[in-house]
């Protein structure tokens, strides 16, 4: 076997008397998992908690059958399936024979290997994103990662998360570690009162919008702010979410009150001494006031409206009541890329993208899909029915939220206004199930990409809440949700 | 993985910003439970109308007979989006040993490396350099003096790696291989944090 040590690589250890510098939340947490420091190279870091599903994983376990080596901690290793399931009849097999292949090889590895497995059927299954939070799994202080860019969301709870590719799963299941170079340090700050109507994936689109898909590209990003500490930890993670959107290597805002509540008592949580322990170390988890940011960005919460995309990288953002940008106007960064998006959207520069025709509506995926994103839109359509020529999809995020709606007798609301609860999974987010968007209809989507082809070959897709989207699926138009409020 | 010592070779561009890994490889071709053969789906909604082989787009410069080399040269912040490591697969099963841009995606650069395909960063006006050239033109890449070379004018740049990943990739060394052989440390550094 060759390996780097035997070049003319140096690995130097972690001094301790960084101890006295101010550091900032993900220094704090980055400084705690480092085992050592190759000389002008990446850092070995070790791993907490490793999520896996059924797309990104099987080569790495090819890999590791390959070398005859086994996962080396299986017990710090979650499985699910959820990216090529299908949203329908879930208790029966899967119709389609190659992502029926995906999720039996995922059970046999997961069988093969000792790790736990959440599966169709099992009622812990769901988003990877979605169920490592509502399990307890994800705590604040941890690294965790998962073989896809959206594992960013669990830095809501003041963790280091992000997503890798699959020959950093096999690093990760044979070492539990990964060679990682420290990013810069940005901070985001949101401060003031949310306008009626804005809710968190406003902000986040807001942010995009102003510094761009590459803003934030090498970056770790810490959301800070009176507006974000706000935030319930469900509308946190809508934030974290897309820090990937911007190129953040990941996203994470400090753990306070609300995470605690939040985790206590959940599945997984720690309890007892354990959980007294646990606290007291996750109550210092926070940017020291003196903590040097290469990076830091001022936004007032009171300038946000409800968003919505026009183009084709969730950059490209407007508020609902403005005019989508002309090659004047728009920013440097997607100038050169408007006029290639707008024709594939169909769309106008210059135009106001108010009472926009919507074919679809999709209201999952891992930004949201949570019980608040279910409630709010309940809350709001009730009484109301959808446009005839909309179709409406609802994809919870998980089982447990599936059964919390209906328990909460929302999914009546839903049937009342003609919207369609499926079953969880990623859905029409990524269209890899049946659950694709036709070519040339437009999708108002609640998830966090509207790349050409996303959510099918030549589908449309506007992002914005699942307050905007739920008011597009009433009028059948882009709308400003503000409108229709009672 | 195959050491990366010096290539000079033409080269494809692709001169559009922001291509993200759906536009690389789009997900509906990640079922497959393999590394191999995607490189036939390579911008797969790029190259054809309406998903059929049979109707090429015959403006994408995958599709047009002039271009051909193992470089492919594109626009800035280059695979952004999705974490799938089949959009790195798929350009190396294509043939191609470098990506030349002004900007990379995290994500993407790492799984780049990680498959010995090798993410050349330059600045922006000698990506437009690039551009500029006819079809002819071949560049030179010799990864150990970090540079690129534009060879009918002799304009070069210098571009920045990592000294752990250029040892790597001029020995074909592999981190799965370095991480294994820590094994002892990461046992050492799991009973210290207990
Ligand atoms: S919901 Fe969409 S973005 Fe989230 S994990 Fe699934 S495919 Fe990825």
């Amino acid at each position: 076997m060759k390996c780097a040590t035997q070049g003319t690589i140096i690995v130097v250890q972690v001094t301790e008397n960084k101890n006295k510098m101010p550091k900032t939340l993900f220094e704090k947490i980055w400084d705690k998992h480092i085992v050592q420091t190759i000389d002008d190279g990446p850092s070995v870091l070790y791993i907490d908690r490793h999520f896996i599903h059924e797309v990104t994983s099987p080569q790495a376990f090819t890999g590791l059958n390959k070398r005859g080596i086994k996962v080396l901690r299986p017990q710090q290793t979650i499985a699910t399936a959820d990216h090529n399931v299908p949203t329908f009849d879930q208790h029966l097999p899967i119709k389609e024979e190659l992502s029926r292949l995906q999720v039996e090889v995922l059970k046999k590895n997961c069988a093969e290997h000792g790790i736990e497995l959440y599966g169709l059927g099992h009622p812990f299954q769901g988003i990877v994103h979605v169920i490592g939070p509502e399990l307890g799994i994800t705590q604040p202080g941890m690294t965790i990662v998962c073989g896809d860019s959206h594992t960013s969301t669990h830095g809501a709870f003041g963790a280091i998360a992000f997503g890798i590719g699959t020959s950093e799963v096999e690093m990760v299941f044979a070492s539990q570690c990964l060679l990682q170079s420290k990013p810069a340090q940005m901070r985001i700050n949101v401060d003031g009162v949310l306008n009626k109507g804005v809710v968190s994936k406003d902000i986040v689109l807001y942010i995009l919008s102003k510094i761009t898909a590459s803003g934030a590209t090498g970056y770790a990003v810490e959301f800070a702010g009176s507006a974000i500490r706000a935030l319930s930890m469900e509308a946190r993670m809508t934030i974290c979410n897309m820090s990937i959107e911007m190129g953040g290597r990941c996203g994470l805002i400090a753990p306070d009150e609300t995470t605690f509540d939040y985790i206590k008592g959940r599945e997984f949580a720690p309890v007892g001494e354990t959980w007294e322990q646990k606290l007291a170390g996750w109550k210092k988890l926070y940017s020291d006031s003196d903590a040097v940011f290469d990076k830091e960005i001022f936004i007032k919460a009171e300038d946000i409206e409800p968003m919505i995309t026009y183009g084709t990288n969730p950059g490209m953002g407007i508020g609902v009541t403005e005019k989508i940008p002309t090659t004047e106007t728009i920013n440097e960064n997607d100038r050169s890329g408007l006029s290639k998006s707008l024709a594939y959207m169909g769309l106008q520069q210059g135009v106001a993208i108010k009472g926009q025709k919507i074919d679809y509506v999709f209201i999952g995926s891992c930004t949201n899909s949570r019980i608040e994103d279910l409630r709010m839109v309940a809350s709001f359509i009730k009484g109301k029915h959808k446009a005839d020529d909309v179709e409406v999809w609802i994809v919870p995020g998980s089982k447990q939220v599936e059964a919390m709606a209906i328990e909460e007798g929302i999914d009546k609301i839903f049937k009342e206004a003609g919207f369609v609860l499926r079953q969880p999974g990623c859905s029409a987010c990524l269209g890899m199930n049946e659950d694709k968007i036709p070519a040339g209809k437009y999708c108002i989507s609640t998830s966090n990409r509207n790349f050409e082809g996303r959510q099918g070959a030549g589908a449309r897709t506007l992002l914005a809440s699942p307050l905007t989207a739920a008011a597009a699926a009433i009028t059948g138009f882009v709308t400003d949700v503000r409108e229709l409020f009672n | 993985m195959k050491a990366f010592t010096t290539l000079h070779t033409r080269f494809v561009p692709i001169n559009i910003e922001n291509i993200d890994t759906d536009q690389i490889i789009p997900a509906r071709f990640l079922k497959a439970t393999t590394k191999e053969g995607f490189g036939k789906n390579l911008f797969r909604d790029w190259r054809y109308y309406n998903d059929d082989e049979s109707k090429t787009r015959a403006d994408f410069p995958l599709n047009m007979s002039q271009f051909d080399g193992e470089i492919l040269v594109a626009g800035k912040n280059f695979g952004c989006g999705s974490s799938r490591e089949h959009a790195a697969w798929a350009i190396a099963d294509h043939g191609f040993r470098v990506v030349v841009s002004s900007f990379f995606a995290d994500i993407f650069r790492n799984n780049a490396l990680n498959n010995g395909l090798l993410p050349v960063q330059v600045s922006d006006a000698f990506l437009q350099r690039i551009f500029l050239q006819d079809n002819n033109t071949e560049l030179t890449v010799d990864l150990d003096k970090q540079t690129i070379t534009i060879n009918s004018t002799g304009e070069q740049e210098h571009f920045d790696i990592n000294s752990y990943k250029k040892t790597c990739l001029l020995n074909s060394y592999d981190d799965i291989d370095f991480l294994i052989s820590i094994k002892e440390e990461i046992q050492e550094f799991e009973t210290q944090r207990a």
